[in-house]
């Protein structure tokens, strides 16, 4: 019994995973239609953001809840002045400029920071469920995963802002000729997904190895998960990471996670095959 | 034609730029001796390459500041491959071709080393492989210094063993390395009479290990032995003593601490009382250790690079290599393998190291540490420990035109 | 109007340069510049591959690397079993091919377009490279060769003369018979797309609905042009593995997928020369980063990547082209000689 509470927690943990990774790269590809191949990268420096400035002293929950978010974000909104904002409607040319900049960040952490940086560790200790135990950070996780989903969503639905969001992103003519300046909007709306992402890495930093390269193995997941679910924001994400990610744990439960990546992909490219705009390109079309 | 050559490259702009920045390598006079050295300055195992190749620079200065080799000077030839096999076999063939270099240090996985062995042993330039690795090369043109699994899980596994009870349950990492030493763990856990309850295989970038804690829980192992490989795996250390596992059952590595820097991307709490085997710790007591650690810190006071067995293992391929060419008088392949094969006992950092005539592979004493507050604490030593899986295999001094990879079958 | 191949100047240009190369090198160029040189053919017809199907076909592929791949372990295994070349070369067009059917009848038939194509051909690309990884044990090898997992397989033979195993070719004219290749692809391409069915591909790249609306089978369109690049994909990657003597799960990896792509936007997308000129250019930079000790070589690339993006959206043949054809329009003009085009005047 306590097992099947302990494997139905690490399918939502799984769940709320692929949320974290996805969510920003879903409101910059849903809402600008921008790929931008760094993300892993821009993961990459949430988590250092919040490795580094734990070993400066810095508390662990501000550097996670607030600098790194606040870091990425503000990284973000310079790269999309500088490069994004050059490559609108131009899809491949912005995944290319984005891998470009991915081995530029690369790199420059190295450089900058190179191979003598502290980890993290887990906050909170384990928790007991009948006669196992689990982190209670995968609490934390879950928790932060529907605050996100939550937090986007109502900003979408009831502020104005987000009612200036979305009709740049329906129409971006239309809202020109309203007055909106949707160049203003696009730079917002990179830079919220910046430090989303941003939140998210520096969420992982305690529970993942930080390393210059940690991205490379987190766009992949990343990717996939916001394609599978299709254009709108919040609705594909959830249906996409709840699909591939209690599917893919299940798998590793009973076989091992070799086939738990294994399924993961395959489930993807079904879904693919069946719903080729996306979960959300023709279920749920409407929604946010 | 070499014309048509040139326009192409005219026209692609950015190259033309940085043609100016044309190789750096002092194509100098013919009084030095080159070596070169191939590790991975960039790209995924840098963090394993840089401190090697620093380590390589160093023992240049310090054989230069002795007086040089046969009255040259010795001149460093460095090439990153980026971590790509491609530019692996380029490079090798560049350094043997076009720079003739007297000896290459280099070659972090195997899969890089068996791209570049043949490379030099077909255009005969002597190759030092440092790094640790699971054993069964039979190259005489290759003098292999790192531990293999014969010299350092034979230790570690009876030691455990003795320590924490007879039931182990493996995770490792999905490729090569990881079944080869889940085989071997295997095979010394059952000459001990223990069990292996299960082994577990995990590609190179699963980070998520909630399910596997769990099973192992369900288990019950007296203790858990870990051959996971890379960043994404430290996860699993992690997420273990996030889930209060640390406190329950013990863990042992054959990898933690290779690189040299896992100790330290660890905090204390998750790291305490893991138990690794090396043939080479900064807490080795000798010295020739203390006097190699103080030159190490001298030469890259900030940012010190850890000093771990496979960068240990390049400063003691340079000295070797430098010894032996000094004793023969001259940097020929034949002369200097000839020297080395004599089977002398060398004075290292590491301890005492013998490289042996049937292998070409290094006699060294051997390691078992705790890791304790980030740093490794010795807790056993094991003096002259053979490299007995590929003596297995292969035997120089009958076949010495031997030129493979034997991979051991257990 | 498009002018008849035959007809087209840059066509005879760059057989001609092909030829010459091929037949001259070797003699007046060192053996140690003849091996670089022919890891640039080995890749340049991969990254033609990419050009067809891309440029003249509109299939963004996010995959190439898939076909690449699988022609390299193709070759390998049946070179290694079969002890002669002849037949793995060609096994590693065809079994390629025969995927690129599979993979675009279930891409194409499921009506899968742009941005969602580009992510099902980088899962399936992802699956053959975690699938190549995992191979390590002994247990994992078919007719006899061990596939090797992540170390992959080593070892591969030179091609060598049909029919006469032990007659391998050597450096010089191993870059001679690669050159070959290349020349023979890129013509055949170039016939191809001169040809009514590469005219129905070209629109149906530019407006799938009007092709769709003249009566064309949009779908099996695909699937043929598809698998031809899945093809070519394939056969450059068993002369990468002759080449390299060995192959690893690498040659599925992202990275090389991504190489592709930079080669032909690089180069220009619609062009053939284009992505030759992009491998060679971004081939020869790698290099030379990496025996610099200037930055790290990822900084470098990277930021030049973004350069060439953001100065050269088109590609450097195209940008290359405008600016020669304004360059010389110029000159044209400041000599005074007419430009051919009758000015109206209220008089006419």
């Amino acid at each position: 019994m306590d097992y099947a509470i302990i494997v139905a927690l690490e399918m939502i943990r799984a769940v709320a995973w692929l949320v974290l990774l996805a969510a920003g790269l879903a409101i910059i590809f849903g809402m600008m239609r921008v790929i931008n191949f760094a993300h892993g990268e821009f993961l990459m420096l949430g988590g250092y953001t919040v490795v580094v400035s734990t070993g400066a002293g810095v508390n662990e929950w501000v550097a996670i809840l607030l600098l790194a978010p606040l870091v990425v974000g503000i990284f973000g909104v310079v790269v999309e002045r500088l490069v994004i904002r050059q490559l609108y409607g131009r899809m491949l040319d912005s995944l290319l400029a984005t891998w470009g900049l991915s081995m530029l960040m690369i790199g420059g952490v190295t450089l900058i920071f190179g191979n003598t940086v502290q980890g993290v560790a887990t906050p909170f200790g384990g928790v007991r469920i009948g006669s196992y135990q689990m982190p209670v950070y995968n609490f934390v996780l879950i928790f932060f995963a529907a605050a996100i989903l939550l937090a986007v969503w109502a900003i979408l639905k009831f502020t104005r802002a987000g009612l200036i969001a979305r009709a740049t992103m329906q129409n971006p003519n239309m809202a020109e000729t309203l007055g909106i300046r949707t160049g203003w909007v696009y730079m917002a709306t990179f830079g919220i997904g910046s430090a989303v992402t941003g939140l998210a890495g520096g969420l992982l930093a305690p529970v993942t190895g930080v390393v210059p390269a940690m991205g490379a193995s987190l766009v992949g997941q990343s990717f996939i998960t916001v394609i599978t679910g299709g254009a709108a924001v919040i609705t594909g994400t959830l249906s996409s990471a709840t699909i591939l990610g209690s599917i893919s744990q299940a798998t590793t439960f009973w076989a091992g996670p070799v086939y738990g990546d294994a399924a993961l992909l395959v489930v993807a490219l079904i879904l693919l095959r069946i719903l080729p705009q996306g979960i959300t390109g023709r279920i749920f079309k409407r929604a946010l | 034609m070499a014309i048509t050559r040139r326009h192409f490259m005219r026209t692609t702009g950015a190259a033309a730029a940085l043609s100016l920045a044309s190789p750096m390598i002092a194509r100098a006079a013919a009084d030095t001796i080159k070596v070169g050295g191939l590790h991975d300055l960039s790209g995924a195992l840098d963090l394993v390459g840089i401190p090697m190749n620093q380590v390589f620079q160093m023992a240049i200065k310090e054989i230069n500041e002795a007086g040089g080799l046969l009255g040259k000077e010795v001149e460093g030839v460095v090439y990153d491959p980026q971590s790509n096999m491609s530019l692996y076999s380029q490079y090798a063939t560049q350094m043997a071709l076009k720079d003739r270099v007297a000896v290459v240090m280099g070659g972090i996985t195997s899969a890089s080393r068996e791209t570049i062995r043949p490379i030099f042993h077909k255009f005969k330039t002597p190759y030092f492989y440092n790094t640790q690795y699971e054993g069964g090369v039979c190259d005489r043109n290759e003098i292999t210094i790192g531990t293999t699994p014969a010299q350092t899980v034979a230790r570690i596994i009876p030691y455990a063993m003795n320590l924490y009870g007879k039931k182990v349950y493996t995770v490792a990492a999905d490729y090569n390395y990881g079944h080869i030493t889940s085989a071997w763990i295997k095979r010394f856990v059952e000459e001990q009479g223990g069990e292996v309850i299960a082994t577990e295989f995990f590609p190179l970038d699963v980070a998520q290990f909630g399910s596997t804690i769990s099973k192992i829980q369900a288990a019950k192992p007296d203790f858990v032995c870990s051959a996971m490989v890379g960043s994404s795996h430290l996860g699993f250390y992690r997420q273990w003593a996030a889930a209060g596992m640390k406190e329950q059952i013990p863990m042992i590595s054959t990898v933690l601490g290779a690189g040299g820097n896992d100790q330290i991307v660890l905090t204390a709490a998750e790291g305490n009382g893991i138990l690794s085997s090396f043939g080479y710790f900064e807490a080795v007591d000798n010295p020739a250790n203390k006097a190699f650690l103080e030159r190490v810190k001298a030469e890259y006071p900030t940012n010190t690079p850890i000093m771990s067995e496979i960068s240990e293992c390049t400063y003691e391929g340079m000295m070797i290599w430098a010894d032996a060419v000094r004793e023969a008088g001259s940097t020929d392949r034949d002369a200097v393998l000839e020297v080395i094969a004599q089977g002398k006992t060398y004075d290292l950092p590491a301890g005492k190291v013998k490289i042996d005539p049937k292998t070409h592979h290094a006699i060294r004493d051997v390691y078992i540490a705790e890791l304790r507050d980030q740093t490794f604490a010795i807790r056993e030593s094991y003096p002259e420990s053979q490299p007995a899986d590929t003596q297995m295999v292969c035997d120089l001094i009958a076949d010495p035109g031997a030129n493979k990879h034997y991979e051991i079958s257990l | 109007m498009e002018r008849s191949l035959t007809r087209d100047p840059g066509f005879w240009i760059m057989v001609v340069i092909g030829l010459v190369l091929m037949i001259m090198g070797p003699i007046l160029i060192d053996m140690f510049t003849i091996m670089q040189i022919t890891q640039y053919v080995v890749l340049s017809v991969f990254a033609l591959s990419l050009a067809y199907i891309w440029g003249f076909g509109g299939i963004l592929s996010f995959g190439q690397a898939a076909f690449f791949g699988l022609g390299a372990y193709a070759f390998a295994v049946s070179s290694i079993s079969m002890g002669d070349t002849t037949l793995p070369l060609v096994l590693s067009f065809v079994i390629p091919a025969a995927f690129g059917v599979a993979l675009g009848y279930f891409m194409f038939y499921g009506k899968l377009s742009d941005v969602y194509l580009g992510v099902v051909t980088m899962v399936v690309t992802l699956i053959f490279w975690k699938l190549a990884n995992h191979t390590a044990g002994p247990e994992y090898s078919i007719a006899g060769v061990r596939l090797g997992g992540f170390n992959g397989i080593p070892s591969i033979p030179t091609i060598n003369i049909p029919g006469q195993p032990d007659a391998w070719l050597d450096p010089a004219q191993l870059f001679r018979f690669f050159m070959g290749v290349l020349i023979v692809v890129y013509v055949a391409l170039r016939i191809l797309i001169a040809s009514d069915f590469g005219r129905i591909s070209i629109g149906i790249r530019e407006n799938e609905t009007r092709a769709a609306l003249l009566g064309y089978d949009i779908r099996r369109h695909k699937v043929i042009v598809f698998a031809i690049g899945s093809g070519i994909a394939g056969l450059s990657g068993a002369m990468w593995a002759t080449y390299q003597s060995f192959i690893d799960p690498n040659a599925f990896s992202m990275e090389m997928s991504a190489k592709a792509l930079i080669w032909v936007m690089a180069g220009g997308v619609g062009t053939l020369l284009g992505p030759i000129l992009g491998v060679i250019g971004l081939q020869w930079l790698t290099l030379q980063m990496g025996m610099v000790d200037f930055l790290n070589s990822l900084v470098v690339l990277g930021a030049i990547m973004m350069v060439l993006v953001l100065a050269l959206p088109k590609g450097l043949v195209p940008t290359f082209k405008s600016l020669g054809i304004a360059a010389w329009t110029l000159w044209r003009r400041g000599r005074g000689v007419s430009s051919g085009v009758k000015k109206v005047t209220s008089d006419d």
